[in-house]
């Protein structure tokens, strides 16, 4: 599904990913790991697409294709989908009218009619209920006044709306008292197949608890310094990244 | 988005800049009295107007172009101008559609105005102005059951002379301002409305502008007058051509809704803004008020994305106790566009309310400026005014102004102003694309959003096309 290989990339002139390399494959839930200001958000948005973050080196494929040769609308419309560790917020466009334009974009990009009024409201309110917002929330504008947690089960809802196949979750889990994390656990896990990956990028071994990981990786100064199973995670919450300090060096 | 990107993208299309061939019938350029004579004389006036043309003429040849507002031009050459211009097939005004020019008529298919089908279709019933000459009113019959007058400024002359003389220039003094007594002097056309007491409008009523001639100058005028009572919903529509030279466009609306009364007015403004480097576009230098008297409304709603100057404040002289001014306006300006524009509410009763929603949005090189009045008279016991003035930009070469000025001269009446400015974020466009909208759409959505609370106060069908209207407006904002 998603291969990459010895990625490097810049922000702002400054060098933050350093020779990553990764592979997900189809179906697999990969945790990722790793200290503050390590280069997991700038991953997150470098496969997405962001303006301004530029590759200096390396390759990413993501179905067959050459991901970084894509747009940033091109890449969300092929599947890949990022929840954002800081959800902005568009005053005065509804919730509503957002979902169905991006669902739509995505399904002209397959081929697919835009689904009718009705149909979309049904899926919609479906989500809803998976990420435990309330309908209401369809009305209000993008994240506009959304508490921390309410704007982190939006994200869940898009994801929910949008079918990626491979969704990406940056911290979505931080700042969420225990239900709230079930919640966003059941709805990855809902959306869990053999046709859909997930890049899961955590601080807290507790979501591993409720979605079962293949892989677990840290990341630390811009590469994979240690891969291992769903035990890593364990052992890092309990020993922090201290032990790993030779590999960051 | 960086500014290259922009001026890249920079390539908007105007989709109302056809220019179409029918003869005409019009005047030398220059302005004199005997140009005011020629005017009337054509128009068959009566004597009291051809004089009242010419006091405000004699006026304005003694004022001087107002330079207070925020808006650049060169000097306009007031004798490069045509003062009249009637395509041909008027000389014999048509009595029917079946005997309007073909020709003419499908101009306004092509604006999206088919008025066959709309005289079928009911629901509005529109009077065209093309150039200086109102074209056709639709709907006659089914309005005059309800006792509405509708009707070109010039039948009203001729058909209710007491009413255009009682109420002509009662809201906008003949000497009011430069523009405003050109108007009074030149004027050509416009609409007449008038709403007998107790009557409530049984449709929206509507009026399409286009200036089609070059070097032609529009001074249409309008005067709407709601009787006692009475309710009526007013829509206005504006195109012209593309043309590399500029044109001006000075018209004069009137409006008087008498005790009780409610006149809504709503404006969508699309007059050909000029290319990408500012060659060409209408100048519209506009005067709008209206006076509410006891307990009666006034409601402005525009939209204006046209136009290379804008210079427009419909206004509200709430004179009587209780009444209501409203005024809710988007203005874009895109490419090098300049937007001057806002409202005035001037409370003189008691207890009157006013509320002003201003959105200004700037794009490419333009400037847009919210210059606003609210005064409190010494009489305005318990006059309140909300005003909220919001300003979005995009991209990083234009500008937004906000002028409010406040007079409040009762200590009872209160005055509230929020105002903001914001950016079409990177952030926001961002999380736009990766939910698989391009950039376009993106900004077209968030600028819509933007808007939503004064097209919420457009009638149904006028809400679609404005916000058609902004998308289109807005091509090659972004990158
Ligand atoms: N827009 C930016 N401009 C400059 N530096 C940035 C920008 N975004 C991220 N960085 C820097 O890149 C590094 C990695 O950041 P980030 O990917 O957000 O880390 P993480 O998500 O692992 O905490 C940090 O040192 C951060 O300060
Ligand atoms: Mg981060």
């Amino acid at each position: 599904m998603l291969t990459i290989d010895n990625l490097h990339a810049r922000v702002e002139g400054k060098d933050i990913l350093k020779g990553l390399s990764l592979s997900v494959a189809a179906g697999e839930v990969h945790a990722i790991m790793g200290p503050n200001g390590s280069g997991k958000s700038t991953l997150g948005h470098i496969l997405a697409g962001r303006p301004g973050y530029e590759v200096t080196a390396g390759s990413v494929t993501f179905a067959g294709e050459d991901l970084l040769a894509m747009d940033t609308e091109e890449r969300a419309r092929a599947g890949v989908f990022l929840a954002f560790q800081y959800p902005v917020e568009i005053p005065g466009v509804s919730n509503m009218e957002f979902l169905k334009a991006s669902v739509d974009a995505v399904r002209e990009h397959r081929g697919e009619e835009p689904l009718d009024a009705v149909t979309f409201m049904k899926k919609a309110r479906e989500a809803c209920k998976v990420a435990s917002l309330d309908q209401a929330f369809l009305k209000r504008g993008v994240n506009e006044g959304f508490s921390g947690g309410e704007k982190k089960r939006n994200e869940l809802l898009q994801m929910l709306l949008l079918e990626p196949r491979l969704g990406i979750l940056d911290e979505t889990d931080s700042g969420l008292d225990i239900d709230a994390l079930q919640v966003v656990a059941e709805g990855v896990n809902s959306l869990r197949g053999a046709d859909r990956s997930f890049i899961l990028v955590t601080h807290y071994q507790r979501l591993l608890n409720y979605i079962q990981p293949d892989k677990v990786h840290v990341l630390a100064g811009g590469r994979i310094v240690r891969s291992g199973d769903a035990s890593l995670a364990l052992h890092l919450e309990d020993k922090g990244y201290a032990w790993l300090e030779d590999e960051v060096a | 988005m960086s500014q290259e990107v922009i001026d890249e993208r920079i390539g908007k299309e105007y989709a109302a800049g056809f220019v179409t061939d029918i003869e005409s019938d019009t005047l030398p350029p220059g302005l004199d009295e005997d140009v005011i004579r020629f005017i009337s004389a054509k128009k068959g006036e009566p004597e009291w107007l051809l004089e009242w043309r010419l006091e405000a003429y004699r006026g304005w040849l003694e004022m001087a172009t107002p330079e207070w507002a925020h808006v650049h031009y060169p000097p306009i050459d007031y004798n490069a101008i045509s003062y009249y211009s009637s395509p041909k097939s008027f000389e014999d005004k048509p009595k029917s559609l079946d005997e309007v020019d073909p020709e003419l008529l499908e101009v306004y298919e092509k604006l999206g105005i088919p008025l066959h089908e709309q005289e079928m279709l009911a629901g509005v019933a529109v009077d065209a102005v093309f150039d200086s000459v109102s074209v056709a009113t639709t709907f006659r019959s089914k309005l005059a059951e309800a006792g509405v007058i509708f009707c070109s400024i010039s039948e009203a002359v001729h058909e209710y002379p007491e009413l255009v003389k009682k109420y002509l220039g009662s809201v906008v003094p003949r000497r009011d301002n430069f523009y405003a007594a050109l108007n009074s002097a030149v004027f050509t056309d416009g609409s007449f409305v008038y709403i007998p007491k107790g009557v409530r409008c049984p449709m929206e009523l509507s009026t399409y502008f286009r200036i089609n001639e070059a070097n032609t100058g529009q001074f249409e005028r309008t005067l709407i007058v709601a009787d006692e009572g009475s309710h009526v919903s007013y829509l206005e529509g504006c195109t012209a051509p593309m043309r590399d030279e500029n044109q001006l466009h000075a018209a004069v609306v009137e409006l008087v809704a008498l005790d009780d009364a409610e006149i809504k007015y709503s404006t969508v403004q699309n007059w050909y803004p000029g290319d990408t480097e500012g060659r060409g576009g209408i100048y519209n230098f506009v005067t709008k008020r209206g006076v509410a008297h006891t307990n009666a409304k006034i409601s402005w709603t525009q939209v204006e994305t046209g136009s290379a100057v804008t210079w427009k404040y419909p206004s509200c002289v709430l004179r009587g106790d209780n009444s209501v001014g409203e005024f809710y306006s988007v203005a874009l300006t895109n490419n090098l566009q300049q937007a001057d524009t806002g409202t005035k509410m001037i409370h003189l009763g008691r207890n009157t309310r006013s509320t002003i929603i201003s959105k200004g949005i700037s794009a490419g090189r333009s400037s847009n400026a919210y210059r606003g009045l609210v005064r409190m008279s010494p009489r305005a016991e318990g006059a309140r005014n909300y005003t909220q003035c919001d300003s979005l930009l995009i991209g990083d070469a234009c500008a937004a102004h906000t002028f409010p000025y406040i007079e409040s001269r009762n200590p009872s009446a209160v005055v509230e102003h929020e105002a903001t400015t914001s950016k079409v974020s990177d952030d926001q466009l961002y999380l736009c694309q990766q939910r698989g909208l391009d950039a376009e759409k993106a900004v077209s959505m968030i600028v819509n959003g933007f808007c939503k609370e004064v097209f919420r106060e457009l009638p149904m069908e006028f809400a679609v096309e404005a916000g058609k209207l902004l998308e289109v407006s807005l091509e090659g904002s972004v990158g």
